[in-house]
């Protein structure tokens, strides 16, 4: 066992995929020889050569329909997207393509694919590196959307991602990237889409969030009330939903604050807490609550952190939802 | 004759100041005055430091990325120039501060959008520009359609527009060839072939012997010119301009240069470029073939140099003052420029974003009158 960031658990599940599958190829713009501008390739061109992990042209409809070729003929494509905000031109190909060909083939052709996307804010960067689309691809029919927080999560979601017989959005939280360490089991393992993780047990409310906002929740929950006892989960997986994991929690509680960047006006936080409602309804003590970002481009980043659902806005959160 | 050539062309490459300074003065004729390099000879040197600049404020944490554009001054200068200031428009990318500056952009703009400030963006009153664009290829259409506009008011007016040779593998800079191309738009297209795309060398981009024959699929005009030659990019780029202005619709020209920097600051280029390339490069250094070629003009010396370095310096302060010194945008802004007129739904989360957790106002759910209950 080694202590990994997530930039690394990541590496390390695309090597050991590609070591014990040849049918698994990596492509993008750049992530062969400069191992991606995150450095979350590195190395593996030197290892599995320039064939296996592709230097692309710039085109993201390029890479995403190529990508979707590759798996029609046998082979498990892992393209890389650079940032969630060039999926742009990646998307026709991605929702009108990858997503349908089971339906509409009945089940002759299908798209073994994973579509790795670094997503969020917080780090400082240029226009379009900072957005947070995930709702946009679990609205699709037929694709599957992930977003771990934890390196530990990272590998064995990403394994489930590339073994995973449908399409798969994987999506990295960039502030997460390097932020910490921990330990992360050398040998292969699966984390199954899917499943949400409760981080924290508690009674009193639950938050739900996913991404970079788990460490956001965590450092808001230090500064509650003493007897004021949190459960957060870690949606990991955003499409399929795990509301029985949710519910659960909720029916425990009676409370719940949903937690994301991405804007409020039909986030996952939407579809969340109907959900919620439709289960819990009885057990429910307060409307569901969403800290979420607002319904506004995602400002530069002087302006993100007030953007952003930091820490703050959320410990306000919990507490307006506490004392409803 | 069952079989016959239909199609059958060849690429230009002009070069009018060679690497050793020398001119062709036939091929100069009517480009450049000696003046009007030396004009723009001292900008290249402002602009210069400009970059320099650039680069440390974001090495001391007080920009954030930003992408160098030095070695592309002189496609930027000598393009920007052969362009009607005030008349003409452009819509660039973000390797060509020089020519948005020529056409009036201040130059603290380009700090403050690399700065993480909309405010950068706010293009003046006159000065006919887009703001920088950051999705690769797509602004190419802009410039495809404000010609097009153009065109329908019959207002003797071009668009140049900037992007680099990896640009060109996105499936939108071949929809703007083929607008442009169809509708006889007056829009020059200048591709900055700088050799890389990040790290992705021109060799790799596209299996293309050259990126100006890609223009050939459009039924335009094209040509290669030495980027790093201001008589060369200003006469191709003239002619260009005076082409589509006279209605004989949009051209494209490849400006062969070079990224002497990294892609931007959050790259190292010493992972994927050998330093003999670089090195080659850095001997081609427009400042340097410029510089040489006033000198034996007799138009500038030493001293001059020195002169405009301590000017250039000076510009730079003013400009990084006016950047760092304006004060950190409103929480409103984030809100107020969504749209004409901002919905209800918005102008609530901009009045109640920094009181409440929801950018709602929690009167109007009940959850304040109902947490008093309490
Ligand atoms: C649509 C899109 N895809 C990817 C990126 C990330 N990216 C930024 S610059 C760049 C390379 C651009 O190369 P080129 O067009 O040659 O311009 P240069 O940077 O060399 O001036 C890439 C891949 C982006 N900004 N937009
Ligand atoms: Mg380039």
């Amino acid at each position: 066992m080694a202590e990994l960031n997530l930039v690394q658990a990541i590496n390390l599940a695309l090597a050991q995929e590609m070591e014990a599958d040849e049918r698994v190829v990596v492509l993008g713009e750049d992530v062969g020889l400069n191992g991606g501008v995150f450095r979350v390739t590195e190395g593996l061109q030197e290892k599995f050569g320039a064939d296996r992990v592709a230097d692309t042209p710039l085109a993201e409809s390029g890479i995403m329909g190529s990508a979707i070729g590759l798996a029609m003929a046998g082979m498990r494509p892992v393209p890389e997207i650079q940032f969630e905000g060039f999926m742009g031109p990646a998307y026709d190909q991605l929702v009108n393509h990858a997503a349908r060909y089971r339906t509409r083939t009945r089940g002759a052709i299908t798209i073994p694919m994973t579509v790795r996307v670094p997503v969020g804010g917080g780090i400082h960067a240029p226009e379009l590196h900072s957005d947070s689309p995930e709702a946009i691809y679990a609205h699709h029919p037929g694709l599957k959307v992930v977003m771990p927080s934890t390196p530990h999560d990272a590998k064995g979601l990403l394994i489930s991602a590339i073994r995973d017989p449908d399409p798969v959005v994987y999506f990295e939280p960039k502030r997460v990237y390097r932020s910490f360490k921990e330990e992360v089991p050398e040998e292969e393992y699966t984390i199954p889409i899917g499943e949400a993780k409760v981080i924290s047990e508690g009674d009193d409310i639950t938050v739900v969030t996913w991404g970079a906002p788990v460490f956001q929740c965590l450092d808001a929950m230090d500064n509650l009330p003493e007897d004021l006892s949190v459960e957060l989960i870690d949606l990991r997986t955003i499409f399929p939903i795990d509301i029985d994991t949710i519910a659960q929690s909720v029916e425990k509680t009676g409370r719940c604050v949903i937690v994301h960047e991405a804007p409020r006006t039909c986030g996952m936080g939407a579809e969340l807490s109907a959900l919620i409602q439709e289960r819990c309804f009885l057990h429910l003590e307060a409307p569901v609550q969403r800290v979420t970002g607002f319904d506004t481009v995602m400002p530069y980043y002087k302006l993100e952190l007030d953007y952003l659902p930091e820490s703050p806005r959320i410990q306000k959160g919990i507490l307006e939802c506490t004392s409803y | 004759m069952p079989q016959r050539t239909v199609y059958q062309t060849t690429i230009e490459h002009l070069q009018i100041l060679d690497e050793d300074a020398k001119l062709d003065t036939k091929l100069a004729k009517d480009t450049l005055t000696d003046e009007e390099v030396r004009d723009l000879f001292e900008k290249m040197v402002i602009y210069r430091h400009f970059d320099e600049v650039g680069f440390k404020l974001q090495r001391s944490g007080r920009m954030g990325t930003y992408p160098q554009n030095k070695g592309q001054e002189a496609a930027a200068l000598g393009s920007g120039y052969a362009a009607k200031k005030g008349t003409d428009f452009l819509v660039p990318c973000y390797r060509e501060n020089a020519a948005l500056f020529l056409h009036g952009l201040p130059m603290h703009n380009i700090l403050l959008h690399w700065m993480g400030d909309e405010r950068g963006n706010q293009i003046p009153d006159g000065v006919h520009m887009t703001p920088l664009s950051i999705p690769i290829g797509t602004q190419m259409l802009h410039a495809a359609g404000i010609a097009w506009a153009f065109k329908i008011r019959q207002e003797p007016r071009c668009v140049i527009t900037y992007f680099g040779d990896g640009a060109t593998s996105e499936g939108d800079f071949h929809e703007a060839m083929n607008f442009a191309g169809t509708l006889q738009a007056p829009c020059v297209f200048f591709c900055q072939n700088n050799q890389w795309a990040i790290s992705v060398p021109r060799e790799s981009q596209t299996a293309s012997e050259t990126i100006a024959q890609k223009a050939l699929g459009y039924g335009m005009p094209t040509t290669q010119v030495d980027g790093n030659d201001m008589f060369a990019v200003f006469k191709a780029t003239r002619e260009a301009l005076d082409r589509a202005r006279a209605g004989g619709g949009p051209s494209f020209i490849e400006a062969v240069t070079y990224r002497l920097a990294d892609h931007t600051t959050a790259d190292d280029a010493r992972r994927y470029r050998d330093t003999e390339e670089l090195e080659a490069w850095q001997a081609k250094d427009p400042i340097i073939r410029h510089r040489k070629y006033l000198e034996s003009k007799g138009l500038w010396d030493d001293e001059k140099q020195a002169e405009t370095e301590a000017r250039a310096k000076k510009i730079v302060q003013e400009v990084v003052k006016a950047a760092e010194g304006i004060d950190k945008p409103n929480f409103e802004d984030i809100f107020d420029y969504t749209f004409a007129e901002i919905p209800e739904s918005i102008s609530r989360q901009r009045d109640t974003g920094r009181t409440s957790s929801l950018g709602q106002n929690p009167d109007q759910i009940g959850l304040q009158a109902e947490s008093q209950r309490v």
